[in-house]
């Protein structure tokens, strides 16, 4: 059960923007960061470090470096630092990022 | 052994004066390490921790044997540092390679490497790998690399764990580390001991002297006779963000430290003491990241920084026991990470000259 | 070869007026930010709430004719343009859709504001704590208010928020205050110069009347605080309040303990920096006119020393006028004529600094958090740990961090050196004088290694 969001929103602005956040095919207003429309779909936390602490947005304005996700196959990424856009794919950080390390066949 | 051993003052802490520093007092001397300022010129913090043989001394034997017995030795080390400290150095030495794009480049090296293994013996041995050969090996390596030398016992280790380990079991084995201690002036006195004068005025005494300071060496060594002049050398480096999973190879200029992070190196320039980092070294270490493995272009680098080497006139170690002031040593040397378990061993018997003492006769300053 | 005579770096409010003054007077403007819009923290996303309901004051509003002023065909603005390396001959390297550009001008004027000051205390990394800054950038720019808010700590943004909340009928559900008694005593010093700036402490009174009516619940002088998770993700806040220990149970704690310089930057490039005692952070040394010791590198605003966005207009409007008159786009009448002018209404608008300074002091807990408390966030290190390192024979915080690896994430040391820096000087034999500013290197934000090759150096 996904814990609620944490925020209301009193700005009803048209959602027009559709991308999988989370597993889940989400729509919010063109213009939004990814990290509002993170904080206010859910109240899920954003990633899990190193040794599995959970983190979730904490400044807002790209300082902090806690709201980490994944975008469209790019971990790391401050999601307080982007605007959302149509058909994003958005995953939690789970650990350090892994890069792609071809295999011995 | 006498029954009064002398005490010893080693000026600077790096890499260097902290594994003598563990070797003397294993052997059951007096130490005491000066160290300086925390953003004096640090080569020690700028050092890539690679336990490196192939292309080392391949037109100066003496190097190349000494190198061979430094690498040998490393395993005993990593384990008297960690019983002594508590701290797992991440010693890692399963061979590394040295990746070359230029055809000409590899060409040359491969022919230094030829005569390094003449006259090695079975000390010394390597591979050479085509682009081709090395992609089936290493999948993920780049079109652009042409070849690669492999030797298997080369390796590296946690550079900064290294530093780390190596002060606490300087502390523990009872010696002192005295930091922000500069020493401005070095002087000999009738009866053969030392008098240094620190930059607060105040004055220590002591029966032998070691310098290593690096790049802080050259004034106090004019004062104690000694002829080597020492230069800076820049190097930049790049860190990257930790990454969760391993690479697949270790190279002398890319390689992975134990908590994730990538470090890229390998670049020389003539920069007097400015450790600044440049955009044009930059970014040639990132071209050469992403050519050598693809896979890298999206990883971020967070950090990069200029590093001065110490390069003494030839580039090979300097082990000299003052000729007017028999009881001060200088040493000197750029790799400070390789030689480290040799410092710490066999280099106390050197400074006693006592029967296991070795022949350094070959790095003395004789030879400038 | 220059591509522009100023390059601004930071659209806030003292990058906005140095802006649009330089550009009136003649002069070709690169402005760059790296939010999506200009306005920067405190005039955040103001052209798309103009339509909006006044949730955010007279003062957000003002902001509007400053944005528009800088909607002039003598500046070119970039924006989510994260600059990442300045050059002392005046070269900037800028990041902008993944592809980094490098621009060079005779000028460069660090307009980069201000952070939030690190405020550790043992859980301040859980889900579900957030800056009072970040609140406001969310209510501003997303529309989304807290649905339950504690706020604790202290200084102007604290009172501010929670009157924004309250206007807009999400009211905090306890207001915490770490200020103490004692700091109220040892501010009443500095209250007669604090009066030249009357609109100012009004405006604050009637904040705190503002919440008192809307009845919100107010402790003042807590201290030992500590957070724990709860269930569903909520914080369950614990804190000493006149001898008792008590604990309010909240959706989100919203924490705040003033704002700090940001010098990146300007540590990257050389420029000197002093240690601000009643600020209790690093900041650059500049002139009157925000020269520094760095021939045609000059910073404005907060992150020259805090001072409030009013002040950064004036700031960004002196350096402008200092720089018009460098290159002789300004009579010599006309620079003397301004310069009286803004030096006068600056001494106004920050008389009332010191007072706001020292009654909203740093409590010591802050300073000198408990050993369990995480200090490095990155990098999930301690106080203790930074203790035990410094117990190894180093004598600075260059070794410190490279011993434990605190700063060396991927924030480096934006949200641990200032605590890291006064444990350093509460154990050891450090002071004021010796420990000097973290050196902040290139890339200032993390640059992909594929975009940085792709860089034509010349």
């Amino acid at each position: 059960m996904k814990p609620d969001s944490k925020f209301d929103t009193l700005v009803k602005n048209t959602k027009d923007v559709n991308f999988t956040l989370f597993g889940e095919v989400v729509t919010a207003p063109k213009g939004s960061t990814l990290a509002a429309v993170i904080l206010s779909h859910s109240g899920d936390t954003f990633r899990q470090t190193e040794t599995g602490a959970l983190r979730s947005a904490f400044c807002m304005m790209g300082v902090c470096f806690e709201c980490l996700v994944e975008v469209n196959g790019n971990q790391n990424t401050q999601s307080c630092m982007i605007l959302i856009e149509d058909k994003m794919v958005v995953k939690r950080q789970v650990g350090l990022r892994q890069i792609e390390i071809c295999e011995n066949d | 052994m006498t029954d009064n051993q002398p005490e010893i003052t080693i000026i600077g802490g790096g890499v260097v004066g902290l594994s003598i520093a563990v070797g003397l007092l294993q052997s059951g001397h007096k130490v005491v390490v000066l160290d300086g300022k925390d953003n004096d010129a640090r080569a020690s913090y700028g050092n890539f921790g690679l336990i490196w043989g192939q292309g080392k001394g391949w037109d100066f034997p003496p190097y190349a044997k000494l190198t061979a017995d430094a690498i040998d030795a490393w395993q005993n080390f990593s384990d008297n540092l960690n019983e002594l400290s508590g701290l797992d150095v991440s010693l890692d030495q399963k061979g590394g390679f040295e990746f070359f794009t230029d055809p000409e480049e590899f060409k040359s090296f491969i022919g230094m490497l030829e005569i390094q293994r003449a006259h090695a013996g079975n000390r010394f041995s390597y591979e050479s790998l085509s682009g081709d050969e090395l992609r089936k090996q290493i999948p993920g390596i780049g079109t652009k690399v042409v070849g690669a030398t492999f030797s298997q016992l080369d390796g590296h280790v946690n550079p900064l764990r290294f530093l780390r380990a190596l002060r606490r079991s300087v502390q523990v084995l009872g010696g002192k580390i005295r930091s922000n201690t500069v020493v401005k002036k070095a002087k000999s006195n009738k009866n053969g001991s030392f008098s240094l004068t620190l930059a607060n005025g105040k004055v220590i005494r002591s029966e032998k002297v070691i310098l290593c300071a690096g790049l802080g060496t050259t004034k106090l060594a004019n004062q104690l006779a000694f002829k080597t002049n020492i230069r800076p050398e820049k190097g930049e480096l790049l860190i990257t963000e930790k990454l969760g999973n391993k690479l697949p190879f270790l190279s002398s200029t890319i390689r992975q430290v134990d908590e994730g992070g990538v470090q890229i190196g390998g670049t020389n320039a003539d920069a007097g003491m400015n450790e600044s980092e440049t955009l044009s070294d930059m970014v040639d270490l990132a071209r050469h990241a992403v050519e050598v493995y693809p896979a890298l272009s999206n990883v971020r680098v967070l950090r990069a920084w200029g590093a001065l080497r110490i390069i003494t006139p030839d580039g090979f170690p300097v082990y000299a026991q003052s000729e007017e002031y028999p009881g001060a040593y200088l040493i000197t040397c750029h790799s400070g990470v390789t030689l480290a378990s040799l410092h710490a061993s066999i280099l106390p018997d050197w400074i006693d000259n006592n029967i296991k003492a070795p022949n350094l006769e070959a790095f003395n300053e004789a030879r400038f | 070869m220059t591509d522009y005579d100023i390059i601004i770096i930071g659209a806030g409010p003292a990058g906005m007026s140095a802006a649009s003054v330089a550009a009136n007077g003649g002069l070709d403007v690169l402005l760059l930010d790296e939010q999506p819009d200009a306005g920067g923290q405190v005039y955040r996303n103001i052209k798309q709430n103009e339509t909006e309901k006044n949730w955010f004051g007279n003062d957000y509003s003002s902001g509007k004719h400053l944005v528009n002023a800088i909607n002039c065909n003598k500046i070119t603005k970039y924006f989510n343009a994260t600059v990442w390396r300045v050059e002392k001959n005046k070269r900037v390297i800028w990041s902008h859709n993944g592809e980094s550009k490098i621009s060079a001008a005779s000028h460069i004027v660090l307009a980069t504001g201000a952070q939030e000051r690190p405020f550790p205390f043992p859980g301040w990394t859980l889900p579900g704590v957030m800056t009072v800054g970040s609140a406001q950038i969310l209510m501003k720019s997303s529309g989304i208010f807290p649905k339950e808010a504690v706020l604790v700590g202290s200084g102007p943004l604290l009172y501010l928020v929670a009157t924004q909340m309250i206007d807009a009928n999400c009211p905090p559900k306890a207001l915490l205050e770490t200020q103490t008694l004692r700091m109220m005593m040892n501010s009443l010093i500095h209250l007669p110069k604090a009066l030249l700036n009357m609109k100012s402490l009004i405006k604050g009174f009637m904040f705190i009347q503002k919440i008192k009516s809307a009845g919100v619940p107010r402790y003042k002088s807590v201290s030992r605080l500590k957070a724990q998770s709860s269930e569903n993700g909520s914080i369950k806040f614990l804190f000493l309040h006149k001898g008792i220990r008590r604990s309010l149970t909240t959706k989100l704690l919203l924490i705040h303990q003033g704002v700090i310089p940001s010098t990146e930057i300007s540590r990257s490039i050389g420029v000197d920096h002093s240690w601000n005692k009643s600020q209790l952070a690093f900041q650059p040394i500049i002139d009157k006119w925000g020269k520094t010791n760095i021939d045609g590198i000059y910073i404005a605003g907060d992150c020259a020393g805090i001072n409030g966005s009013n002040a950064a207009v004036l700031y960004g409007k002196k350096v402008a006028t200092k720089i018009l008159y460098e290159t002789g786009k300004v009579s010599f009448y006309f620079y003397t004529k301004q310069s009286l002018c803004i030096r006068t209404r600056l001494f106004f608008t920050n008389s009332v600094r010191l007072f706001l300074d020292t009654i909203f002091a740093v409590p010591q807990e802050i300073l000198l958090p408990s050993d369990e408390t995480i200090v490095c966030r990155c990098e999930e290190k301690t106080v203790g740990e930074v203790k035990l390192g410094l117990n190894e024979g180093i004598c600075g915080v260059r070794q410190l961090k490279t011993s434990i690896r605190s700063g060396m994430g991927l924030c480096q040391g934006r949200m641990c050196d200032a605590t890291i820096r006064s444990i350093m000087l509460h154990n050891t034999s450090q002071d004021d004088k010796t420990i000097l500013a973290p050196k902040a290197r290139s890339p200032l934000k993390p640059i992909t290694l594929g975009e940085m090759s792709k860089i034509k150096k010349d």
